[in-house]
């Protein structure tokens, strides 16, 4: 069966000329980059050239780039180094209601040990409103965390004007740019941000490795203790293949990222249009312009996400979806409650995540496909006549 | 469909309950209807019997929910048909994740829901019949 894998969001598959680039550095060029002797300075070389790559995709210093585990410990360092770092200021901490959970939960965890959090509400269209962060800011503020695009319904948040309003109040920036590092431009310039954080295996990179931009003078307090690699602000040998995947990543995406943009931006649209004229009490979710190139959300009424996945995948089709079915959690997506979507819609969401493979023809499946499975499933749906 | 798939945590049973659904629709004239869960939790069951003289003959469905929310209600139709309403009564949620050769463990709800649509069923029927049953 032809698979057709449309849950890029999630992951992408780690691109050929990634792994090529990534295997000399397995067994060939093995050494470790604190040693002074060939091989160490082979592997150091390679790692700082990274840097200065993933710098320039970015519009930073080299120097203000640090290789992490991925986008989970690049939050967590980000939040927590931040935290701790600035606790004598103050102890409170301004995010959304929508963030990722890799943000959520270091808010939670710090709000268990003493720390004030806001989470700021979006409107139905997911974004945060930049005047909402000013008026929450206090004397006591040390953070402000504001995702640069949302990994469930692709809205991209206006954080060039919160980053703007953040500076004004001499308060920290973070955002986790996982879902646009690749993808669209960002500039730390621009956006303002102090930190950033970035997820390789989100843009054709390999998984478990990821970076943190530090703005030059941001105070972190280490995550990771031990040896003194990345000026002594993370330690642990350094993911040398996978540092190097990532490099290769971003030399990629740099380089093809604007048209690549531009042809899922149009394929997202055509299947915008097509499952809403296609399948009947279907909306989309999220801000109809300002959305991630290849993201399409869409509520279908009356019927269950899980069992529109499975009837997908029976199809060949991967997707993913917002309900609490999917998972062992039994609430819906806290994003699309956030929208202030009912529960029962929510579970009822349904998102596809557009990749580099992905052509005209898969498009056209999943239309050609969907209205059937949505048709079957509501005829044996309660809801349906209830509602009518 | 090939083994390899996200779903490899539902029996072939529940696939196969999934896909060919039995007894579903509505039902004119039911004897007992049952109407369990709640769309906000993402599950809710409907489940109509016909009773002659103490038996179910027929059972029909419609669920809102997820795969196993619709194997089990498939599944539950088919294990009550035939029974006295006492020999019903006694079905249980185990029973039902049995014959349908298991559910993962945060699945097991659905199986409980399907009970519950059944018992809901049979009071309504109870509750409307002129004489004890």
């Amino acid at each position: 069966m032809r698979r057709i894998y449309l849950d890029h969001a999630a992951t992408t598959p780690t691109r050929p000329e990634v792994v090529k680039a990534m295997l000399p550095f397995f067994s060939d060029a093995f050494g470790n980059p604190s040693s002074i002797y060939f091989y160490g300075q082979e592997a150091k070389g390679a790692v700082e050239e990274v840097r200065t790559r993933v710098a320039e995709l970015i519009g930073a210093r080299s120097e203000e780039i640090i290789f992490t585990s991925g986008g989970t410990e690049a939050d967590n360092y980000a939040l927590k180094g931040a935290a701790y770092a600035n606790e004598r200021k103050g102890n409170h901490i301004i995010t959304t209601s929508i963030e990722h959970n890799a943000v959520l939960e270091v808010c939670k965890f710090l709000e268990g040990r003493g720390f004030k959090i806001t989470r700021l509400p979006v409107d139905e269209h997911g974004l945060v409103d930049p005047d909402d962060v000013k008026r929450a800011i206090t004397d006591k503020t040390i953070i402000i965390s504001v995702m640069h695009a949302n990994n469930e319904v692709g809205t991209i948040e206006p954080v060039e004007e919160i980053g703007k309003i953040a500076r004004e109040a001499g308060v920290c920036f973070h955002s986790d740019a996982v879902q646009t590092v690749g993808h669209i431009p960002v500039s730390v310039d621009e956006l303002k941000v102090d930190l950033l954080a970035i997820s390789a295996h989100k843009f054709y990179g390999p998984k478990g490795v990821g970076a943190l931009y530090v703005r030059k003078g941001t105070n972190l307090v280490p995550l990771m203790h031990g040896g003194g690699q990345e000026k002594r602000r993370r330690a642990g040998t350094e993911n040398i293949p996978a540092i190097v995947g990532l490099g290769k990543a971003v030399e990629l995406a740099g380089q093809e990222m604007g048209k690549e943009a531009e042809r899922q931006a149009y394929l997202r649209d055509k299947l915008i249009k097509g499952l809403l004229e296609k399948i009947d009490h279907a909306r989309l979710n999220g801000h109809p312009t300002r959305r991630l190139p290849n993201n399409v959300n869409v509520i279908v009424d009356f019927v269950e996400g899980e069992s529109l996945l499975l009837s997908l995948d029976s199809e060949g089709i991967c997707a993913s979806t917002g309900s609490a079915c999917s998972s062992a959690s039994p609430e819906p997506s806290h994003v699309l409650l956030a929208l202030g979507l009912p529960a029962e819609q929510a579970h009822g969401s349904l998102r596809f995540t557009l990749g580099r493979e992905n052509t005209d023809s898969d498009v056209e499946r999943v239309l050609e496909v969907l209205p059937g499975i949505v048709a079957r499933l509501r005829a044996m749906s309660p809801l349906l006549k209830t509602q009518k | 469909m090939s083994d390899l798939n996200l779903w490899s945590q539902y029996s072939e049973k529940v696939m196969e309950h999934f896909k060919n659904p039995r007894n579903v629709g509505e039902m004119e004239n039911p004897d007992g209807v049952g109407r369990v869960g709640d769309p906000i939790c993402g599950d809710v069951m409907e489940l109509y019997i016909k009773v002659k003289d103490g038996t179910i003959i027929d059972a029909k469905f419609k669920t809102f929910g997820c795969a196993a929310a619709i194997a089990t209600s498939s599944m539950v139709t088919e294990m009550v048909k035939g029974k006295s309403v006492e020999e019903a009564l006694k079905i249980s949620n185990k029973a039902v994740v049995e014959a349908l050769d298991g559910l993962p463990p945060v699945k097991v709800h659905c199986s409980v829901l399907a009970e519950d649509a059944l018992k809901a069923a049979i009071e309504d029927y109870i509750n409307n019949s002129p004489l004890p049953p």
